[in-house]
């Protein structure tokens, strides 16, 4: 269960982009998780929901969005499809991870008064 | 303050960013690497199950290899220093981290531990980090290889339940294989199908540490990955004091 590390590591990237854009009150963050990230979501509410008290996200909702994996040959890209051997079955190179390991702090919506 | 009407009310600025969340921890873990790359040390991150038989790799690694001085350890767990002093009693230079509660090591561990570690003439550092198929996946500690030990008695299908483990492991350890007379339901070859549903390109080595079968392919595997360094090392030019 590394989702309370995890929270611990976002809280920290947002305190950044406050600093980066010279203070606020963070109002909302959105955040993009690959589906073979090995970070799992509803956890990660859970744990952020907890531990953002007492932090700056205290008052911001979290918005995940999960990125669902996708596999596809580095050199033709054909796509393979999720459980099947991960060689192309045209021209027998090894596949490639197009998108779905994502653990990333995407947009941060800041409150200036 | 809203500046369209006058109406008193906060403005809401959205800032779009592509941050890395887990960014400091790749920062110190790159540091990590640096530093070992920079003194010619191959550090592996051996990841498994609890029970897989990580540490008895290692034991085996230290009696095949006939020079266990060029080998360190910094097992993880979160209670006991068992399997550093197991280590130490097979002539292989140990640290154990012990992490309380948490589930896997990070990069901050292992820089804290590697602080207070002797590593003169060390050639292959390996992170034993903690049992668990999940986490350790997760964190960049600083190694240039993921290794993932295996056991037999595991199960044929246990790469295609823990996916995330596997898709970056350069090699998968199959341990314990002295075992399979006695597991007729387990079959090598559906554990490398397992494998090749979730590792683009697997590496596999079959072993047993009881018996000895594999250590010596494990020994050259490791040996063409810190050739491998020293050469990428030698092509950039680093030098470490």
């Amino acid at each position: 269960m590394h989702e309370y590390s995890i929270v611990q590591s976002l809280v920290d990237s947002v305190a950044g982009v406050v600093a980066e854009n010279g203070g606020g009150t963070v109002h909302h963050v959105s955040i993009e998780i690959g589906e073979l990230s090995g970070v799992d979501t509803d956890l990660l509410q859970t744990a952020y929901d907890t531990f953002r008290e007492g932090t700056l996200c205290e008052r911001a909702p979290l918005t995940i969005k999960r990125t669902p994996a996708r596999w596809e040959c580095r050199k033709c890209a054909a796509s393979i499809a999720r459980g099947a051997i991960l060689r192309c079955p045209v021209c027998d190179s090894p596949a490639r991870m197009v998108s779905g390991d994502e653990i990333m702090l995407r947009r941060v919506e800041l409150e200036v008064a | 303050m809203c500046q369209d009407c006058g109406c008193g009310d906060p403005e809401i600025v959205p800032v779009e960013v592509q941050h890395k969340i887990l960014e400091k921890n790749d920062r110190t873990a790159q540091h990590n690497r640096d530093h070992f790359v920079g003194d010619a040390i191959l550090c592996v991150n051996l990841m498994g199950s609890p029970g897989a038989g990580k540490t008895a790799v290692l034991e085996a690694t230290a009696r095949a290899a006939g020079n266990p001085r060029k080998f360190a350890a910094l097992p993880g767990d979160l209670a006991t220093d068992n399997d550093a002093e197991r280590l130490r009693a097979a002539g292989i230079r140990s640290r154990g981290i012990t992490t309380g509660q948490a589930c896997h090591l990070d990069a901050e561990l292992v820089h804290r531990a590697v602080h207070h570690f002797d590593l003169a003439d060390v050639e292959y550092l390996f992170v034993e980090n903690v049992g668990n198929l999940v986490c350790p996946a997760v964190y960049d500690v600083g190694q240039s290889a993921n290794v993932v030990a295996l056991s037999v008695t595991e199960g044929e299908d246990k790469p295609l339940k823990y996916p995330t483990m596997f898709q970056n492991a350069d090699l998968v350890l199959i341990t314990k294989v002295d075992l399979l007379p006695f597991l007729p339901h387990v079959r090598l070859s559906a554990i490398r199908d397992s494998l090749a549903r979730v590792m683009p390109d697997p590496r596999v080595i079959a072993m047993s540490a009881f018996s000895g079968v594999g250590i010596d392919e494990w020994l050259r595997w490791l040996d063409q990955r810190r050739t491998r360094i020293l050469t990428d090392r030698a092509l950039v030019g680093v030098h470490h004091g």
